[in-house]
């Protein structure tokens, strides 16, 4: 446990050390939502539902493709003799997931700013969107170690992750639609756990895969 | 083999319930039905082999698990291929976005994005264990696009709101002693027959690499 919060401590101490990554990925959101803006107007709801979450899962794969892309080999080793690679993962899945909490208030924001917003149940639909970009994040996590192993990385991770994501993809944007009304549905509670067993086994088999993945 | 060919004969000639709307289109649980029967199982013997090459690190379950995906994969196409002439006729279209296309259509995407995966891995030992992980982790996130999501949404598909693959009340006595010991074994007995010929080919070769 010390060591998870001391390697999670480390990759925020980079991150606010280094900050053009940041800002590079703050730029990024910021730009994407600005060129829908000016290609789009503002959409009625159901095209506003799907642009957002096309825009998350674009940001998700760029905010976190470099979260093992930016280790080198050297201090891989280093890190793996000093804590092992369970609380290697797991830090990383930890901090991802707050990143992308972060960027997706933001592009929430941005996207109401620019788009519009039809949203009428606010705080459903930001509880929604940050549990939907965790859901997101830790896949991508995952991926992204995968796609470090393999030449041209950055491409093979929405190669490999565009097929994996589409069904979480499709009941987020279902989830996320239920807040454009004040009607409650029946079905939501029964999608919040699938999504969740489902981020739960994401977790699950990341920690298991990733010691094979790490050994070389 | 000749439980396929007597599958050719009785799925055209043999009886069959008339029921609503599939009528005589329901020979294609003959074909259409089985064939998704075996690519699962051709999946899931894939899926075996993988986890057994991250556990000894033999290179034979490497192959294994590469032949045993593609075969899947053939299967996966035909599937597709034989539900959508078969949407043709009853839904007037072959493809309508019904979820357990789109499903199958993400299944295949998956399981190609495997292949390119492994192509883009130069170092043998390095391109077994990466496809491995992936293909176990991708085995487990198609489980709910395929066995979960089905059951909730709405479909035109046979089977309708329950079962993802077909209506079990459907098919009556006639049907299911053909069903069962017939066309699920044949097509998956075909399926492992090429994939074995294909392994035997691949070991014969890395053989000859080793003595070269």
């Amino acid at each position: 446990m010390k060591k998870i919060i001391a390697l999670l401590r480390k990759d925020l101490l980079l991150e606010f050390r280094q900050q053009y990554s940041l800002y590079g990925i703050l730029l990024y959101v910021a730009s994407t939502v600005f060129v829908l803006y000016l290609a789009m107007g503002q959409p009625e709801d159901h095209v506003w539902n799907g642009l957002f979450w096309m825009i998350q899962l674009f940001i998700c794969v760029n905010g976190v493709a470099k979260s093992f892309l930016q280790e080198n080999r050297g201090r891989m080793l280093y890190y793996y003799s000093l804590s092992g690679a369970r609380d290697f993962m797991l830090s990383k899945l930890l901090f991802n997931t707050l990143l992308m909490a972060l960027l997706s208030v933001l592009c929430w924001l941005l996207f109401g700013l620019l788009l519009g917003n039809p949203v009428s149940n606010g705080w459903r639909f930001l509880g929604i969107s940050i549990f939907g970009g965790f859901g997101l994040s830790l896949v991508f996590t995952f991926l992204s170690a995968i796609a470090a192993r393999a030449q041209q990385n950055a491409a093979m991770m929405a190669i490999l992750g565009f097929p994996l994501i589409i069904t979480q993809l499709l009941m987020l944007m279902k989830l996320s639609n239920t807040a454009f009304s004040q009607v409650v549905q029946d079905s939501l509670l029964q999608m919040i756990l699938l999504l969740a067993a489902l981020d739960a086994g994401v977790v699950v088999l990341a920690l298991i895969l990733f010691p094979f993945l790490w050994k070389d | 083999m000749v439980q396929l060919l007597t599958l050719a004969v009785v799925g055209i000639v043999g009886g069959v319930p008339a029921k609503p709307i599939i009528n005589e289109s329901i020979r294609n649980l003959y074909f259409h039905v089985s064939m998704w029967f075996a690519m699962m199982i051709l999946f899931t013997v894939a899926l075996v082999n993988a986890v057994k090459y991250l556990r000894t690190g033999k290179l034979k379950y490497d192959i294994y698990a590469v032949e045993y995906t593609n075969a899947g994969i053939v299967f996966c196409i035909l599937g597709l291929v034989t539900g959508m002439i078969w949407a043709n006729y009853t839904w007037g279209k072959p493809w309508s976005n019904d979820p357990k296309q789109t499903g199958a259509a993400i299944a295949l995407l998956i399981y190609l994005a495997y292949l390119v995966l492994r192509g883009s891995l130069t170092d043998i030992d390095k391109r077994a264990r990466v496809s491995a992980v992936y293909g176990i982790f991708a085995f487990f996130m198609l489980i709910p696009t395929l066995w979960v999501i089905p059951r909730l949404l709405e479909s035109l598909h046979p089977g309708g709101m329950g079962n993802p693959a077909f209506n079990t009340k459907d098919a009556d006595v006639r049907m299911r002693v053909v069903f069962w010991p017939l066309a699920v074994p044949g097509w998956t007995l075909l399926g492992v027959w090429i994939t074995t010929l294909r392994i035997r080919i691949r070991i014969l070769e890395e053989k000859k690499l080793q003595h070269a």
